[in-house]
């Protein structure tokens, strides 16, 4: 079989103010007609690249300084700007990442298909537009004749990707370039998207370079991979052989980082080592500051908190924790909670005065229970109501009905929730996007001495920075970070402050919404071990939400499975993964790309 | 000491960008002689020209030292009055400058407050804050400044008219700018307060006044810092269309635009110097300030480089 | 759509009862209506009789209420400087300030789009002295740039006259400068002085719409098919920047009326803001409520046009409420 594309030592420079950036490092790859060549690797790893390079796209002011790029034994290199730009479409094509925006908003998906055809092929519109049907039935689009004159709005988030690939295909390339096409999508439309793609290779004998971070992916469904880090090839070969035996260590590391489906470890083990952290910041330290510092002091304030609660609890709700024993050890619980919001914004000239203010509802009459020291994961695809589930409990959301009571007392919603409310410290959040969630003009002293300040957990200056340089130990950080501001760190270092802030305040119920998926997989392996090792160390109650399933089954004691706002299912975990009750439940897990070989 | 300033200098963004841009450095540089010189005027000026006696009449329409007739006491000679230009020019900079620097804080102040109370709070008062920006808006920063000037002429006596006229031009160029300062703060307010550093401070129940002030809008000075320069180019300028209008400063504190509405009189009849002087020096310092202002942009919006 | 349209219909009437507001407060508090109308000879009981029969003593919702009734039936009052109907007045001046900003507008996005564009698409030389030129353009000041092109056209060459309107021809009670020569002469300076900065501002805001819009993710897969660049440049992104562009022009079109009030001035242009100046020199009141109110009517209208324009270009707009 002769190869279709065939990268020769190729190098791609990005010239910046602080020297020249190596994006690419002497890649070698091969793709044939007829397969599925898949990119692994973290970010930074250089497989976006390598796809812009093919292309010809490299984002000014990035060059390919060396090798040779042969697409059918030509040298793609040495074509002039227009002999290049007459290959893109027509023998090369792309699938981005995000079918949000890579579609024209303002031209109708007939225009867009009818122009791309007719770029490449002497046909008349009438012809093109025949092709274009045909091409959208093909990529599974029901209805066509209808939906080929309407605009990209109108349709879902999946049937814009088919879109996009029938945009890609309609011109018959050789060789397509998937960049990321399924991550912006829900699993179950990812399943979809990626047979699509398996059919049409394998029909129309076309070679594709999937571009993907995520191994399950890969697992899935390309023929061949290859492994990249920092811009070199780590190691490459056929999928089976490189995922079940792998050679190197960084791929054997990248694999042992992945959660899995199929079975609970304690925790992640021989991961990623992790430069960023053993650097020679170490020696910089504060007075009595450490770990276990940080360990003491927050487990010093639960046992007083434990050792409190009864005479209170005697004198005044001696009655209540006779009445129904099995509440006794829920920290949290809601009831019947409903949440609507209004499709319109509240303008002054509000849709009210107009009718039309539709109501969307996020959640509805779900009823929820955590037990103190439990972790209960909330799973559910785009649009299940997880994060407004957290909102509400925090009280940045307030809900149309329902109750909610923690540890014991009514917790009053959000609008009602005085500002002095002492579950504002003991429930604490963890947000899915560090790089938004950390005040970047404040420096990680600031940020970490806040809460410590504000619930006036300290007894005075000196106290409170030892407790900040402690809890930086204690979430495996150097202690010279607190003179740093956060836009200096990485996303993983970043979340690790996020934890610590929360941490911080003594909480007794953490909320993480999404912790690690904004995360590369072997960093997202070291903040679930840091988790996991918190959750055991102070006994936290935790309410864990995630889209991932994998990382529902390393976290939770429990399961809850949300979907359009309601509760399908709540299970122990391993019953549900063993045995999943509910309809949806089973098609969630099945769908999910899994690493179990064979 | 010396290390740490230049490890600073090399990861200062704004910095690194500054130093690499030689036009920035030159608008700078020029931004700051004009401030310099208005600043200093009553020291380095010839003569005073709001001094009635220092000035006589005799001395008017005097051209500059270079060409006949002239009168080595005026560099660039006098106006109708006799007044020295130089002199003119150096307060009547000051003049401008004041005017402008006061009114774009009064507009800074009363826009950034209110544009982040309504982006932060949202909502009626919102709704309410922004129909009145719309109002505003469909008055060009002209008109208003003109109809408050014209309303205090109205209500004012005419002998504290002149006293008061400089405060008048204030408040009207500066009420009619602070739309440009409340629908940026807003827009940027309204991204930060769906960050999620800001919901977790809200989470903790911090006081949203504290929540505004420490949380957002450290993160919004770049966006106030560029309005603040480009408006203070466009605060320049309307004084000297007021001023030129006859509308603005009063006559005997001649500022750029009175100055040059005096030389356009005199334009055809031969004494160019009137107009000329007064403009180039209104144009430069506009266009340094601009260039600045550019410069803040294209520095704060990462998208365009 | 039709509730995007009833929307911004609703926020326009708000913004006129605004405006007429203001303009009412202007007309009852500043200064003595009473005392501008009557000389000084007049006795207080008549000025009281004058008060009485023009409703100075109805509460001010009344009268705040005959005010608008009035301006909508076109009754604007009369000027306290020359004792004529306002109406007559502004109405005699209206055609020359909106043929003047109408030219103006129209240079400043003949060149500006086309400039914009090209500055946006093209490095080099020729891009660099277009932004010199369009920095100068926004820097000096609307009066300079007037006086500069008299003494280079008007006094050094002596090719155009320098002030006045020229000759006119009637087409009906409109008088048009666009049917003479002379007018056309005449009309040249003061329209390029007064689309100067509307240019460098449209041509400006193009350039900075056109690079966002190029470093899409539409426009890169655009170019990933292949589709050729003309295409790529005048079907796909120019569309896309249309809708800012647009909203700003609209805004812009205000700012031409007000600005023409200084162009006016340089050129002894004897248009609407002219008029106004006098009448704020001369603390003429009714006709600066009058115009104020005229200005907002104008920028309403032009809003809502541009409205339209949305719904025209935008389907999200059109389709509003029928996702898929």
């Amino acid at each position: 079989m002769n190869s279709l594309l065939e990268l020769n030592n190729v190098s791609v420079k990005f010239p910046t103010r602080f020297g020249e950036f190596t994006a690419l490092n002497g890649i070698d790859l091969t793709v044939h007609a007829g397969e599925i060549h898949g990119l692994v690797g973290e970010s930074g790893a250089g497989k976006s690249t390598i796809g812009a390079a093919v292309m010809g796209l490299l984002q000014s002011p990035g060059y390919v300084s060396a090798g040779e790029i042969l697409f059918q034994g030509e040298n793609l290199r040495l074509l002039d700007d227009d002999a290049y730009h007459r290959v893109r479409g027509d023998r090369i094509s792309m699938i981005f990442q995000d079918p949000q925006t890579s579609l024209n908003p303002l031209l109708t998906v007939s225009v867009q298909l009818i122009e791309t055809i007719r770029q490449h092929n002497d046909m008349s519109v009438e012809d093109a537009r025949e092709r274009a049907v045909a091409l959208l039935r093909e990529t599974g689009i029901a209805n066509v004749e209808e939906r080929i004159d309407q605009y990209p709005h109108q349709f879902s988030g999946g049937m814009r990707q088919r879109v996009v690939i029938a945009l890609a295909i309609c011109t018959n390339p050789d060789l397509i370039i998937a960049d990321e096409p399924t991550t912006a999508l829900d699993v179950s439309v990812q399943k979809q998207i990626l047979a699509l793609i398996r059919r049409l290779c394998t029909e129309r004998n076309i070679g594709i370079i999937l571009i993907t971070h995520d191994i399950g992916v890969i697992n899935e469904v390309t023929d061949k991979v290859t492994v990249l880090r920092s811009g070199r090839v780590i190691e490459s070969g056929l999928t089976g052989d490189v995922l079940a035996r792998p050679q190197h260590e960084y791929t054997k590391a990248l694999m042992a980082a992945v959660p899995r489906l199929d079975k609970r470890l304690d925790r992640f083990s021989n991961i990623v080592g992790n430069d960023e952290l053993t650097n020679s910041d170490s020696s910089w330290v504060i007075d009595g500051a450490s770990a276990q510092y940080a360990t003491n002091w927050l487990l010093d304030g639960k046992q007083l908190l434990k050792s409190a609660l009864p005479e209170n609890a005697v004198t005044q709700k001696h009655a209540d924790v006779k009445l129904d024993e099995q509440t006794d050890n829920r920290i949290l619980s809601v009831t019947g909670l409903d949440v609507s919001f209004s499709a319109e914004g509240s303008d002054f000239f509000g849709g009210r005065w107009f009718g039309e203010s539709r109501k969307f509802k996020a959640l509805s009459h779900v009823d929820l229970a955590v037990q103190h020291g439990e972790v209960l994961g909330v799973v559910g695809e785009s649009g299940s109501g997880k994060s407004t589930l957290a909102k509400v409990i925090v009280g940045l959301v307030n809900p149309t009905a329902g109750s909610m009571r923690f540890d014991g007392e009514a917790l009053p919603i959000g609008r009602e929730r005085a500002r002095q409310h002492p579950a504002r410290r003991r429930i604490q959040m963890i947000f899915q996007d560090p790089y938004s969630s950390l005040n970047n003009r404040q420096t990680v002293e600031q940020i970490l001495a806040e809460p410590i300040r504000f619930y006036k957990l300290s007894a005075n200056q000196t106290q409170t920075r030892q407790l900040v340089a402690s809890v930086l130990d204690l979430v495996e950080m150097p202690q010279r970070a607190m003179l740093k501001y956060p836009h200096q760190f990485s996303g993983g270092q970043r979340q690790r402050i996020a934890v610590a802030r929360a941490i911080v305040a003594k909480p007794d119920f953490l909320i993480c919404d999404e912790p690690t998926s904004a995360l590369d997989v072997s960093i997202q392996a070291q903040v679930l071990n840091l988790l996991k090792d918190l959750q055991s160390t102070l006994g936290l109650s935790i309410l864990f939400i995630s889209h991932n399933l994998a990382v529902i089954r390393q976290m939770s004691d429990r399961v809850a499975v949300l979907k359009g706002g309601e509760l399908i299912e709540t299970a122990n975990v391993e019953d549900f993964f063993n045995n999943p009750q509910h309809a949806y439940s089973q098609q969630l897990l099945e769908e999910t790309p899994s690493l179990a070989f064979g | 000491m010396v290390k740490r300033w230049q490890k600073w200098a090399r990861e200062n963004e704004l910095f690194y960008l500054f130093s690499n841009n030689r036009i920035a450095q030159l608008a700078a540089l020029l931004a700051f002689l004009c401030v310099a010189g208005a600043a200093l005027s009553p020291w380095i000026a010839p003569s005073n020209p709001y001094d009635i006696a220092s000035i006589d009449i005799m001395d008017s329409l005097i051209p500059p030292v270079w060409s006949e007739n002239s009168d080595t006491r005026f560099l660039i000679g006098t106006d109708d009055q006799g007044r020295d230009l130089l002199s003119a020019i150096l307060y009547g900079t000051r003049l401008s400058l004041l005017v402008g620097l006061l009114s774009i804080s009064f507009a800074c102040v009363l826009g950034v407050s209110v544009g982040l109370m309504a982006g932060y709070l949202g909502g009626r008062f919102d709704a309410i804050v922004m129909r009145i920006a719309d109002v505003q808006l469909s008055l060009p920063a002209i008109l208003t400044a003109l109809l408050i000037d014209g309303v205090a002429r109205g209500i004012l006596p005419r002998e504290q008219h002149d006293s008061l006229m400089i405060v008048v031009l204030t408040v009207a160029i500066g009420l009619s700018l602070w739309v440009n300062f409340a629908r940026t703060v807003r827009a940027s307010t309204f991204v930060e307060r769906n960050k999620e550093y800001v919901q977790s401070a809200e989470i903790m129940g911090m006081h949203p006044i504290r929540i505004m002030l420490v949380h957002i809008l450290p993160n919004i000075l770049g966006p106030i810092l560029v309005i603040l320069t480009v408006d203070l180019a466009v605060a320049v300028l309307l004084e000297s269309t007021l001023s030129f209008l006859g509308v603005g400063v009063p006559p005997n504190q001649p500022s750029l635009g009175t100055l040059i509405r005096i030389g356009t009189e005199y334009m055809f009849s031969g004494e160019w110097w009137i107009v000329i002087f007064p403009s180039a020096m209104l144009i430069i310092m506009v266009i340094s300030i601009n260039v600045l202002g550019d410069f803040l942009r294209d520095a704060f919006n990462p998208r365009l480089r | 759509m039709l509730s995007f349209i009833a929307r911004r219909l609703l926020q326009s009437v708000f913004v006129i009862l605004a405006v007429s507001l203001i303009a009412f407060s202007l007309f009852r508090f500043v200064g003595d209506p009473v005392a501008q109308m009557v000389g000084q000879e007049t006795s207080i009981e008549d000025q009281e009789n004058i008060r009485e029969r023009l409703g100075l003593n109805d509460p001010l919702v009344t009268q705040y209420t005959r005010f608008v009734g009035n301006l909508a039936k076109g009754d604007f009052g009369y000027s306290y400087r020359t004792r004529q109907p306002v109406s007559e007045m502004i109405l005699k001046r209206m055609p020359a300030t909106l043929e003047l900003g109408a030219l103006s507008l129209i240079i400043s996005l003949l060149v500006g789009i086309p400039a914009g564009i090209y500055t946006a698409l093209k490095q080099g030389f020729v891009s660099n002295a277009l932004l010199v030129v369009t920095l100068v353009g926004i820097s000096v000041p609307t009066f300079v740039i007037g006086i500069f092109l008299i003494y280079l056209f008007g006094v050094t060459l002596g090719w155009l006259p320098t002030f006045g309107r020229g000759e006119t021809v009637s087409v009906g009670w409109w008088q048009t400068n666009y049917l003479t020569w002379s007018g056309w002469k005449a009309l040249l300076l003061p329209a390029l002085t007064l689309g100067v900065y509307q240019l460098t501002l449209t041509m400006r805001l193009v350039r900075a719409e056109m690079q966002d819009v190029l470093k899409t993710d539409f426009i890169k897969f655009a170019q990933a098919r292949g589709i050729n660049y003309r295409s790529l440049y005048f079907n796909h992104a120019l569309r896309n920047t249309l809708v800012p562009v647009i909203t700003i022009i609209g805004l812009q079109l205000g700012g031409v009326i007000a600005f023409s009030i200084v162009t006016e001035s340089v050129f002894q242009w004897p248009g609407m803001g002219l008029l106004f100046l006098d009448s704020i020199r001369y603390v003429d009141i009714p006709v600066m409520s009058v115009y104020l109110v005229l200005i907002a009517l104008m920028f309403v209208v032009i809003n809502m046009l541009v409205d339209l324009l949305y719904v025209a270009i935008d389907p999200r707009v059109r389709l509003k409420g029928q996702h898929g």
